[in-house]
């Protein structure tokens, strides 16, 4: 029986003083590594694209349909027929000589949703930041201090991301809804498209119905359950949702790039928004 | 059917030690504690193991086994391949005593730090009544064996020996959650030395102790994340803060 007392000195972590001698950073013998590393390669891709839309600045309205990215169109640039019924809050603004494009105005919303949720934390602790890489695997930062201070106690703002997210889905509900007509803008008809971004607006409210802090404000605040019968309920269903937000974000996360992308394609031109009646 | 199961076992203590090769029989239906008392009794006859149940309740037989935090007595042997070499060490965020046995001893400090259940000044014993849906919330907290697996993988311990001093970790969370959602306990400041006493805001909700909770317990969706809400409650939303101004309210009934 041999023993293998190959010891690190360091005097951090799991190597601290007075722990079990033990060399290695972790002993675990799967592939531990491949979900941070999947998670942090869809997510780059999602932010290299969703980057490049939101700076293309056209390509985003081909009526009825607009993109998710665009909606609600506010301001006096939006190509036209594209700008939103609330009207235009903001003019042609321009940075350094180029033309700000509209997609930045309403897209610091959902970012701001999707980086404070507690699904895409527990993600990019873990696969960006490696707070930890995976379960029982030493990180490496030599200090750690959570989410107590700037910049990540910012992300005790959450509920109010939450609240203009809500607003948001609104704006891409009524896109939806008005997909329910043809180029010429008359109702009753139905397109791939429609589908595209009834879909897209459906995932977007399972992801927000399934939030955390939804949960909390709906019911889970409460202390006595037996005297708010009906918020009770209400958490209940929340909370079946909610054992499912892991799968509602990466699912509304894909589509509203791919209702995105199709917008833009039927907009470049290079495909047809298919009716079928 | 008996096979040759082939482990390293960190023996040694808080200031020398390492992994011994041992190679012993397994027999169908075992578990990994089983081989353990089987070395034990006739390898390493002074190898020390902590346990008690050996049925999942008691919590005492928390391990690592290939670097997972694992009760030993509910990892089947035949979760292994036979031509692997399974690495038993102990709990890696407390300090050794000998071999597979580590000193839990900061779980029962921090445990002393939550304040206890106050129940309403005028309540005479026997008069307390729930009803069943204010119960079963916190019945799955109560659940919790004490293995302490989950505090074992929190990384702000477990890589950050410093933060000893200023974090609870999850088992204490969950305790936290249960008083503060308890419909007669009458102490409204548990949100507020959730935050500032026991270092809630450390947790950045990697769910690892969700993990490892050998009795299923959703600790980061049911219990921190709930608090964390809690806490932005009477801390961080001013809205919240102004309501609660106006309506002369404290807390949330």
């Amino acid at each position: 029986m041999a023993i293998d007392s190959d010891t690190k000195t360091s005097k951090t972590g799991v190597f601290s003083q007075g722990r079990a001698k033990l060399a290695a950073r972790t002993y675990r013998t799967d592939k531990w590594w491949i979900q941070p590393a999947i998670t942090a390669g869809v997510l780059f891709l999602f932010i290299v694209y969703a980057t490049y839309r939101a700076f293309e600045n056209g390509k985003y309205f081909a009526a009825p349909l607009i993109s998710p990215f665009y909606s609600p169109c506010l301001a006096q640039n939006c190509v036209k027929g594209s700008t939103s019924f609330v009207g235009t809050f903001f003019g042609t603004w321009h940075v350094f000589g180029m033309t700000v494009s509209p997609s930045l105005f309403i897209l610091i919303f959902p970012l701001a949703f999707r980086m404070t949720c507690y699904y895409y934390r527990k993600s990019y602790y873990r696969s960006f930041w490696m707070s930890p890489p995976a379960c029982a695997v030493a990180e490496p930062h030599k200090k750690y201090t959570g989410e107590t201070r700037a910049p990540l106690i910012i992300q005790n703002g959450h509920r109010y991301a939450f609240y203009a997210g809500l607003v948001l889905n609104v704006f891409l509900t009524i896109d939806a809804v008005q997909a329910f007509r043809n180029a010429q803008g008359q109702w009753g008809h139905m397109s791939v498209g429609t589908l595209v971004l009834t879909a897209n607006a459906s995932f977007l409210w399972l992801y927000s119905a399934s939030c955390h802090t939804c949960r909390h404000t709906i019911g889970g605040r409460l202390r006595n359950f037996s005297a708010h019968p009906i918020r009770y309920k209400l958490w209940g269903w929340v909370s079946v949702l909610n054992h499912k937000h892991q799968e509602f974000a990466w699912i509304s996360l894909f589509g509203v790039a791919f209702a995105d992308f199709y917008v833009r394609q039927v907009s470049g031109g290079s495909i047809r928004n298919l009716y079928f009646f | 059917m008996a096979r040759t199961m082939k482990l390293r076992i960190f023996r040694g203590n808080s200031k020398d030690g390492g992994l011994q090769d041992v190679s012993v029989e397994a027999n169908e239906g075992e578990v990994i504690l089983d081989v353990i008392h089987r070395v034990q009794a006739e390898q390493i006859g002074d190898l020390a193991v902590r346990w008690n149940c050996k049925a999942g309740k008691c919590g005492s037989c928390s391990v690592e086994i290939n670097g997972k935090p694992r009760l030993a007595c509910m990892t089947q042997v035949a979760s292994f391949d036979e031509a692997e070499t399974v690495t038993i060490t102990p709990l890696r965020a407390f300090p050794v005593i000998k071999d597979l046995v580590t000193d839990v001893s900061f779980n029962y400090k921090k445990a002393m730090e939550v304040r206890a259940y106050e129940p309403p000044a005028d309540l005479k014993p026997g008069e307390a009544r729930m009803q069943q849906i204010d119960v079963e919330r916190s019945q799955e907290f109560r659940k919790c064996i004490e293995c302490f697996l989950c505090q074992n993988t929190c990384h702000v311990i477990r890589d950050h020996e410093e933060n000893k001093k200023s974090f609870a970790g999850p088992r204490f969370f969950i305790r936290l959650a249960e008083l503060d959602m308890h419909p007669l306990d009458t102490l409204r400041n548990r949100k507020q030395s959730a935050q500032e006493e026991h270092g809630l805001g450390m947790c950045n909700i990697t769910k690892c102790c969700t993990e490892v909770c050998p009795e299923h317990i959703r600790i980061t969706d049911n219990a921190i994340i709930p608090m964390k809400e809690r806490v932005v409650d009477v801390k961080y939303d001013p809205l919240r803060w102004l309501g609660s101004v106006i309506r002369k309210r404290e807390g949330i009934n």
